[in-house]
């Protein structure tokens, strides 16, 4: 601090490099906007054949090509905001050597802050206009829209109905289109509407089919359907996407898209091949009653806790008609005094 | 005789409880009590539990069923709170006693108490946090353990899950009272000029609470864990082991210690504000307590209910999250989002709180657009409320409504962006002291601003069907809680530990500490947007084979990530006790109020003299500003005649007593910066 060092002054530069006069918001500007020109075109033709999930479907290229929009938006202002980072922290800190001293008072500015607000708002509201648009226009974008959709594909004529069943830990799959068989094997047509029906025997799953962009949670006794329509043919990845359990992890498999034919011969010859196994299963239905169908899950003892009590007092047989109102045991009193209580008052 | 004591006994008028000093301290009420307490009930509740619900056995003849897991932990928790003397005051009140206002004793012994000293709440909050962090910590630790193979595992998949689900609920836990518990209460009487908070008897049950749900959530791990995650979702909560039966009793209890915290602090700023402590003076990190505590007290009630109802499933056999008897799973969801999105606002605005405090001071300048960065924190917090579904874009509920979530999720991107206008018009043309504090503030903007965007992406329903559920979320969300709310909580640490212990932290272990951090935390989670845009779900243990290089990159990360936080508690442990050395008063030159007391020493009631406030604290870089306060206070005009202490704002009494605002000679100023 003893030797203050005056501002070094070059020929042609008399302005204090920090000083109010510098043109900052000019130098800002100019960089945003050589950094905004690189960064761009570099989203557009490079970047955006490589986004997830891919073109397998209609789902996916829409949800591909949102995300390129809203990553073309981004980038402008994640540079704005990094670049005046950057630059404040490199021009506007307290120099080393220099006595330390207190900024300018500047308290806000009316015309900046309108500003921002107009302009962030703005963004928000065309992100959230294109994001509506594109939801729509792609019948729900590949996600759950529950028992009674709202956006569906246009005609449904030709559309392929498979119900996605999701158990801990499997995926099956049935068609009812093709007398109702049930297969671990998921196989679609391409260039078709395909309506998936997710539901669930006992907690909730999430069916992903990561490549075609559908994604519906498994919900027990609810229908859940996504639409898509296959565009390539290929595999695909099915993964369980909600927490379901210990195995959770390890619920997936894979779908293959194949051609029309090749899927018909296939489809015909399973349920041909499945038939006696299709006639032991539950009918089918868009959700299934987990007990219906021997799959009962673990939620209640499986044996009734009364019974004990109920067999004591009334027999097996249980014809006596009610059961206690209360679990009378449980209070300590014997069961054939509280029985005969019982009893008495009827 | 103590200082504090010395004090008490100068007889000025005013707030003066008397100051006694316990007869037999280690006969007292004190944490070994409350474990006793917490014994007994335990014991009494399981016993209670077992004696009417034995028919229930999780396990046939094991004796152990879910009503006496519910009963051992609530009568637990109950037995914890008076043991530590939580309850002494409602049941002397209750026997007809009027119980005596102590002064807390002075040894160390007052951390390991009933204590309702703010100051001494908010250190044990501190150290709490910490100490939740660490061990939830670990958790993350073994997780991307488990990740660094594709299909070889070190943990079987349940124990993977009770893991995941502990890693989860701890730091969701923690992150929720992580800047409201220490620096909250701490902070709060300072800053607005009180002597302490609404509800001190509140305050300090809120602490002990909040330490119970951490014992509550860790006792499921001899239960068998819970494999739900932090979410619980319904029907695989309502099949799991007993373990689930701590994560909702666990949740129930944190989430009454938050509620209480809330509203003591939301009481404690609208009522206990020093004359002229205006609306327009409080500091903004008051402001975003004020929102934070109305969201703790607002949303946690749902998550509450939402744990009974699962409490109720588990135990007397209801049926509200259960399909197929006329619940639905979907309940449970809307519950639990309802609270859960509040939920990380409550956990994003304290970070904005304490970065806007901080920024004036080490740029030198006045918060820009003090008035925008409140109005932004209380738009987050409303908005806060109506986005829940976007929790379940693709769970098949209300699918008209999803526009309508996305929009509403959006306009909150408004005023969050608020917090980065008064960043970045507070360092236009500014003089930034690139302090340890500042460098973490500057740090949390840069992490901000990417867990923002993503966001963003999460919050578009097409893009958000690929990204659901997947490691983007969860790189999403670490980015904003962690790389916000946590690096702001760091700086503040590193900020206000000469004001909570009056030891200044070693420097030269905090810069290493900030890079270490910051550098690995960026490279932990930066890929795993990468790999969960690639397809790779969340709470998996087994991955695709082409995303190892990617997990095995974060998991490294991680570990650095992990270490990192030993340089910081080697470098706390070491500056606070083992070389301690003492901090300046006013380390950092602020203007702030908290910064004009005598640190550490001041009275356990702060104030000689109630302040009478003349300013905000953020009038840097004018000279003729007012003090922020008058520190002789209303007591001086008091005496005069002036009564009551509502001086008019803005006037200073006949005589203005001594400056308080930190001297402006150059003489006088010293490099912050410890050595």
């Amino acid at each position: 601090m003893s030797h203050m060092e005056q501002p070094s002054e070059r020929p042609g530069d008399g302005i204090d490099p920090r000083g109010p006069n510098v043109p900052h918001f000019a130098r800002l500007f100019a960089i945003w906007l050589l950094a905004t020109a690189i960064v761009e075109p570099v989203l557009y033709f490079l970047v955006w054949p490589h986004i997830p999930p891919g073109t397998m479907t209609d789902a996916a290229r829409g949800a591909q090509f949102d995300a390129l929009v809203l990553t073309m938006t981004a980038a402008p202002v994640v540079i704005a905001v990094l670049e005046y980072y950057l630059y404040a922290m490199i021009v506007w800190h307290q120099k080393k050597g220099e006595p330390p001293e207190d900024g300018p008072p500047i308290w806000g500015h009316v015309g900046i802050q309108a500003g921002w607000i107009a302009i962030t708002s703005a963004i928000v509201m065309g992100a959230f206009v294109f994001g509506t648009y594109e939801l729509i226009n792609t019948s729900g974008a590949g996600g759950g829209e529950g028992p009674s959709p709202i956006w569906t594909p246009a005609a449904t004529k030709n559309m392929l109905t498979v119900q996605v069943i999701g158990q801990q830990w499997l995926w099956t799959y049935r068609y009812p289109q093709f007398g109702g068989f049930e297969t671990p094997d998921l196989i679609l047509p391409n260039h078709t509407k395909i309506a998936f029906h997710v539901t669930s025997l006992d907690v909730i799953h999430d069916f992903w089919a990561y490549q075609l962009g559908v994604k519906a949670d498994a919900n027990p006794n609810v229908d859940n359907v996504a639409f898509a329509t296959t565009n390539e043919t290929g595999r695909f990845t099915v993964r369980c996407d909600e927490l379901c359990g210990i195995w959770h992890g390890a619920m997936y498999n894979y779908g293959y898209i194949v051609s029309p034919t090749a899927f018909y011969k296939w489809a015909t010859s399973t349920e041909k091949k499945l038939a006696p196994l299709t006639k032991t299963l539950p009918k089918f239905a868009w959700t299934y009653n987990p007990s219906a169908n021997g799959a009962g899950g673990g939620y209640y003892p499986s044996t009734d806790p009364f019974y004990e009590v109920y067999k004591y007092e009334y027999g097996s047989s249980g014809r006596e008609g009610n059961l206690p109102a209360v679990h009378i045991k449980s209070f300590g009193w014997k069961p054939s005094q509280a029985g005969a209580h019982h009893v008495r008052e009827r | 005789m103590t200082a504090t004591t010395m004090e008490l006994g100068a007889g000025t008028t005013g707030y003066r409880p008397t100051a006694t000093r316990l007869a037999h301290p280690w006969f007292s009420l004190n944490v070994i009590t409350a474990f006793l307490g917490a014994a007994a009930g335990y014991g009494i509740g399981h016993w209670i539990g077992n004696y009417i619900a034995s028919n229930y056995a999780v396990v046939q003849s094991t004796g152990q069923n879910n009503v006496a897991v519910v009963l051992a932990l609530f009568f637990g928790v109950l037995g914890f709170i008076v043991g530590i003397g939580g309850l002494n005051y409602p049941i002397l009140k209750m026997f007809g006693y009027q119980p005596e206002e102590r002064a807390p004793v002075e040894d160390w012994t007052k951390y390991f108490r009933f204590s309702t000293d703010h100051k001494v709440v908010g250190k044990q909050y501190l150290v709490g946090v910490i100490g939740m962090f660490f061990i939830g910590g670990l958790f993350a630790m073994a997780i991307r353990t488990e990740l660094t193979n594709p299909t070889t595992h070190f943990f079987a998949p349940d124990i993977y899950l009770q893991i995941v689900s502990e890693h989860g609920t701890i730091m969701m836990m923690m992150a929720t009272s992580l800047v409201v518990g220490p620096l909250g209460n701490f902070l709060i009487p300072l800053m607005i000029g009180s002597r302490r908070m609404a509800f001190p008897r509140l305050e300090a049950i809120s602490f002990w609470i909040f330490l119970c749900g951490l014992m509550v959530i860790l006792t499921a791990l001899p239960l068998g864990g819970f494999d739900t995650g932090w979410t619980g979702y319904a029907p695989l909560q309502t099949e799991a082991a007993p373990g689930m039966d701590a994560y909702l009793v666990g949740f129930g209890t944190i989430g009454t210690g938050m509620i209480l915290n809330g509203f003591n602090q939301i009481v404690t700023i609208v009522n206990y504000r020093a004359p002229g402590m205006r609306w327009s003076r409080l500091p903004i990190f008051v402001w975003s307590m004020l929102a934070t505590s109305f969201l703790l007290t607002l949303a946690t009630p749902v998550l509450f209910v939402a744990g009974w109802f699962g409490v109720l499933d588990r135990t007397a056999q209801t049926a509200f999250y259960v399909n197929t008897h006329g619940g639905s799973s979907y309940l449970w969801e809307n519950l639990f989002w309802f609270f859960g999105h509040p939920e990380v606002y409550i956990m994003a605005i304290p970070g904005f709180g304490l970065v806007g405090e901080m920024l004036p001071v080490f740029t030198r300048k006045p918060l820009f657009a003090y008035r925008v960065g409140a109005a932004g924190m209380f738009g987050v917090a409303l908005l806060s409320f109506f986005v829940w579904q976007h929790h379940l874009f693709v769970s098949g509920i209300n699918p008209d409504m999803r526009p309508v979530f996305m929009l509403t999720t959006e306009l909150i991107s408004i005023p969050t962006g608020f917090i980065y206008l008064i960043g970045m018009g507070t360092l236009w043309r500014a003089k930034i002291r690139f302090t340890v504090p500042m460098m973490f503030c500057l740090a949390m903007y840069f992490n901000f601003l990417i867990g923002g965007i993503t966001g963003v992406y999460n919050s578009d329903v097409p893009v958000d069907v690929t990204i659901h559920g997947s490691f983007f979320v969860m790189a999403h969300f670490h980015y904003t809680i962690m790389g916000g709310l946590l690096f702001a909580f760091f700086g503040a640490v590193y900020y206000y530990t000469p004001l909570l212990t009056g030891k200044m932290l070693n420097n030269t272990l905090a810069k290493i500490h900030f890079w270490w951090m910051f550098i690995a935390f960026n490279f932990t989670f930066f890929p795993l947007f990468i790999v969960g845009f690639l397809g790779m779900p969340r709470r998996v243990f087994e991955y695709a084979p082409r995303l190892q290089v990617l997990n095995d990159w974060a998991s490294a990360s991680a570990y650095m990530l992990g270490m990192s936080f030993l340089v910081f508690a080697v470098n706390f442990v070491w500056s606070v006790w083992v070389d301690p050395k003492p901090a300046p008063a006013n380390p950092w030159q602020s203007l702030g109020l908290e910064w004009q007391l005598p640190a550490y020493k001041m009275p356990w009631y702060n104030f000689e003299r109630l302040p009478i406030i003349l300013s905000d604290p953020y009038h840097y870089g004018e000279r003729e500003a007012l003090p922020v306060a008058h520190l002789q206070g209303v007591l001086a005009l008091a005496g005069a005649g002036a009564g009551g202490g509502l001086a008019p704002v803005g006037a200073v009494g006949p005589d203005p007593g001594p400056e308080i605002s930190p001297p402006r000679g150059e003489a006088e100023r010293e490099d912050p910066r410890p050595e």
